[in-house]
């Protein structure tokens, strides 16, 4: 069972319903316990990093995530999951879980042609294998709506990058939490294929 | 940065129409079905306008967009008769990636803040019919913007108006140009460049594609991120892959569609 972290920010259902089309058993949860028991853990989001961790803090789901990423349970995060497992997250200067060491910045691009956010598709790079991007070919593209993205200290824990006016961290990962800035959920079948590889990873390294 | 190829699906009652100049309709097809074969095809996003006159049966839209949202797996904006933020949250509770307003937001600009609020920027698309004009007298841009299907004039400059739209929350802009939709003789692209070089949000430009030769067209002289397709590819003359293939040919970067990568 995957359990899919319910924390009020933005919609959730579309990660339960591409689970429910893959048939992969999911639910949908805000309560620390019931997730305790999931065997992987989705962390996905949409919105502001600030009143998300008030909302998760509320609810004892950040030391959830946090116990469970001790335990060995493998974690996928999404989009804003992606940015506030960081240590802090430039948007309101918010302390964030810390499950990964780093800091979430602001998108900035000097090219004024060139939006924030940053929504579309785009291509990533991987630059480290994981067992996650195995099958994706390369030059996919994927599903981005974000302003900010996930930099984590250590550069070995990137594993694609995509350009926006620069180059960023598009997916990120240390031992058995991986995420992604892209929503692998609107991203046709290639998202959906990770979200398989997700269900089948045990954790360890690929 | 890939440009985005969205199809536009009108639903009445369910079932999908596409209009002519917004006069006649006519019923060609099932919008579920057809949304997941575009889709399967490499579609890069969907709009759903709800045409449905009666407000009685506004429940089978949220039908149809919990269908598409369970076998459609990219992002897709409802729009049609939302005019409060309640009327938005459950388009999106049911599936939808994002809420599109248009004569609402003209009669209440304050919805725009208010679900971008609510729901975040990205979340937001205001979609505007646009109406040349000429003469003294007409808007400042020779552009104004016009409501219910064109029928009722505004007085709001296209220009001012989408600025202050970007201003109010939206993420995005559809700029419909009533006098070229339908005709399927290419874009408007001079309003579309306007709007685009004059604000800092994505825009799409609707109405009057009837070749690929037109997206290419709108996508580089017009400054538009994303072109909306109907009739081209509702009435089987074109097929996602074919648009596309074009693009490409023609130096536009796009996400390729699943049978091209091989």
């Amino acid at each position: 069972m995957i359990g899919i972290i319910n924390y009020d920010a933005g919609n959730l259902t579309s990660v339960k319903r591409a689970l429910d089309y893959l048939a992969i058993p999911g639910i949908v949860s805000s309560d620390p316990e019931e997730l305790g028991s999931c065997e992987r853990i989705i962390f996905p989001g949409v919105g502001n990093a600030a009143s998300a961790m008030v909302a998760l803090k509320k609810r004892g789901l950040d030391k959830a995530l946090k116990g469970a990423f001790g335990r060995g349970v493998p974690i996928l995060g999404i989009c804003l999951g992606a940015q506030i497992i960081l240590s802090r997250s430039e948007e309101g200067d918010t302390e964030c879980v810390g499950i990964i060491e780093g800091e979430c910045r602001k998108l900035i691009v000097s090219n004024r042609a060139l939006k924030i956010p940053h929504m579309g598709w785009n291509e990533i790079t991987i630059v480290r294998p994981h067992y996650i991007l195995k099958d994706i070919v390369p030059k996919s593209q994927f599903y981005f709506v974000h302003s900010f993205f996930p930099q984590p200290r250590d550069g070995a824990m990137v594993y694609a990058t995509c350009e926006y006016g620069g180059i960023f961290p598009c997916a990120i990962g240390r031992k058995n939490i991986f995420a992604t800035q892209f929503h692998l959920e609107k991203s046709g079948s290639i998202g959906l294929a990770m979200l398989k590889n997700f269900s089948t990873w045990d954790g360890g390294p690929c | 940065m890939s440009k985005r190829l969205i199809s536009c699906l009108d639903v009445r009652d369910g079932k999908l129409a596409k209009s002519v100049k917004f006069v006649n309709t006519r019923n060609i097809g099932d919008p579920v079905a057809t949304a997941r074969r575009y889709y399967e095809d490499g579609i890069d996003e969907l709009v759903f306008y709800d045409i449905t006159a009666s407000s009685d049966n506004r429940g089978i839209m949220l039908d149809v967009v919990s269908k598409v949202a369970s076998q459609v797996f990219i992002p897709f904006s409802v729009g049609g008769g939302l005019r409060t933020v309640e009327d938005c949250a459950k388009v999106l509770l049911a599936g939808a990636e994002k809420i599109n307003v248009n004569t609402a937001a003209v009669s209440n600009p304050r919805l725009i803040a208010d679900a971008a609020h609510a729901f975040g920027a990205q979340c937001v698309v205001l979609s505007m019919d646009v109406l040349a004009v000429n003469g003294a007298g007409g808007a400042p841009s020779g552009y104004e913007i016009v409501t219910h299907g064109g029928r009722t004039r505004t007085g709001l400059d296209a220009i001012e108006w989408a600025k202050k739209g970007e201003g109010l929350g939206a993420g995005e802009l559809v700029v419909n140009s009533i006098d070229a939709d339908g005709t399927r003789e290419g874009y408007e692209i001079n309003l579309t460049r306007a709007i685009a070089d004059a604000v800092g949000i994505p825009v799409i430009a609707s109405g009057g594609g009837g070749k690929p030769q037109h997206l290419v067209d709108v996508l580089t002289e017009g400054h538009a991120d994303a072109a909306l397709v109907a009739s081209m590819l509702h009435y089987g003359e074109y097929t996602v892959r074919q648009i596309k293939e074009y693009l490409v040919q023609n130096g536009i970067r796009i996400r390729p569609c699943p049978t091209m990568q091989k």
